[in-house]
């Protein structure tokens, strides 16, 4: 009965609340730490804006769908809106742990055809923070 | 919270019965199914595939239609438990989507079915289908579609 009730509720409420348990500032630290050297927002710009060609054809570059302007919506390649990814007009990028990696696993994997390093990830996340 | 929950009720309640003629379908009935799978595109009802063509799908999201749409392995499974308990084929049932689909083929479109198919063509202008993008936009044609219904709009 409890399980019944939930399910709905759950099904109910709009797009999954983010957990927030985290940060874009505690996450640079943590791909900092974990890569041993500062991050360097340029190269997090070049790899986001840059095109590639180890990936998969479809999507060349993170701006494929995220645009060349992250402080604005991009879209899917089906067309589905995607949010703005700079946290200053969008905060709640960042902030839920599972999810960043989630995505930074799937769209580099999509785009460069491997994962991000830890540095590249605090790159980005430190560009990203800076618009 | 009260609220919340007759609310839900209601919707539930209000759900369209799986009818054979592939007019309605439940929606997605599954919260994980829901979150995860309407990322890029809507969530397809598990009733539009027959339960191998899901398991294909949720055993290649590494490259997904062109995309990696990979899971943690819990996520994964409990998503594939639930579109086949809940596929077109289910339990031994014969949704009429199911009509004159090999039984040696695994699709891996919903708009590649010969039922699907034969409902849209000459329905659809090539003008109307570039404007929605894709036929795996269903909810721009079918604005009722992620409560399941699909019928004239
Ligand atoms: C094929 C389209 C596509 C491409 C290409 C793409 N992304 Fe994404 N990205 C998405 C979608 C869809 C989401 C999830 C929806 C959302 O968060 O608004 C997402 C979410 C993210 C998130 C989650 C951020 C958060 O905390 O909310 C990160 C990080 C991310 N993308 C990084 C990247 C990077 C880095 C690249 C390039 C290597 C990239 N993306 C390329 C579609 C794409
Ligand atoms: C990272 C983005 C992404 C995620 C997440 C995703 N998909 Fe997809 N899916 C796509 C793309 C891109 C297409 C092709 C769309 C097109 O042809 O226009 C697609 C197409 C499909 C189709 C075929 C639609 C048709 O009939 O043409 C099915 C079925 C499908 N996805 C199931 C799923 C399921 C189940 C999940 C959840 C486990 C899921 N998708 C999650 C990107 C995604
Ligand atoms: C470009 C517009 C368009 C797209 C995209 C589209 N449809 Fe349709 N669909 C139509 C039209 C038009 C009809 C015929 C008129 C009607 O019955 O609604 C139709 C008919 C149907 C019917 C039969 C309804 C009935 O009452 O007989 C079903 C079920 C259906 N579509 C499901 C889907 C699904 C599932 C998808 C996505 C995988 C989809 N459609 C994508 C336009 C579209």
């Amino acid at each position: 009965m409890k399980k019944a009730l939930i399910l709905p509720v759950l099904l109910a409420m709009a797009p999954p609340a983010l957990a927030g348990d985290t940060s874009p500032g505690a996450l640079i630290e943590a791909y900092s730490a974990q890569s041993g050297s500062a991050p360097v927002p340029e190269n997090g710009k070049a790899l986001f804006l840059g095109k590639h060609v180890g990936g998969k054809p479809d999507t060349p570059s993170c701006a494929t769908c995220h645009t060349n302007d992250p402080r604005k919506g991009g879209q899917a390649r089906t067309g589905k809106p995607i949010d703005p990814m700079a946290p200053s007009v969008n905060p709640k990028r960042f902030t839920d742990t599972r999810f960043v990696e989630k995505w930074f696993r799937r769209n580099c994997n999509s785009v460069l055809g491997r994962e991000c390093s830890a540095q590249e990830k605090a790159d980005i996340i430190a560009w990203l923070s800076s618009l | 919270m009260k609220r919340n929950i007759l609310l839900a009720s209601l919707i539930i309640v209000a759900m369209p019965a799986l009818a054979d003629d592939g007019r309605m379908i439940r929606p997605v009935t599954n919260a994980l199914t829901q979150s995860e799978c309407s990322a890029c595109h809507m969530a397809y009802p598990a009733g539009f595939l027959p339960a191998r063509s899901w398991k294909k799908i949720m055993t290649t999201l590494e490259d997904h239609f062109g995309e990696d749409a990979s899971l943690d392995e819990a996520s994964r499974a409990e998503i594939e438990a639930y579109l086949v308990a809940n596929a077109a084929d289910a339990g031994g049932r014969r949704s009429g989507v199911l009509r004159r689909l090999d039984a040696a083929d695994t699709p891996m479109r919903i708009s590649e079915l010969p039922w699907f198919r034969r409902e849209h063509s000459g329905e659809v202008s090539p003008r109307r289908l570039k404007k929605a993008g894709s036929w795996a936009n269903c909810n721009v044609c079918h604005r009722g579609a992620e409560k399941g219904y699909f019928e004239d709009d």
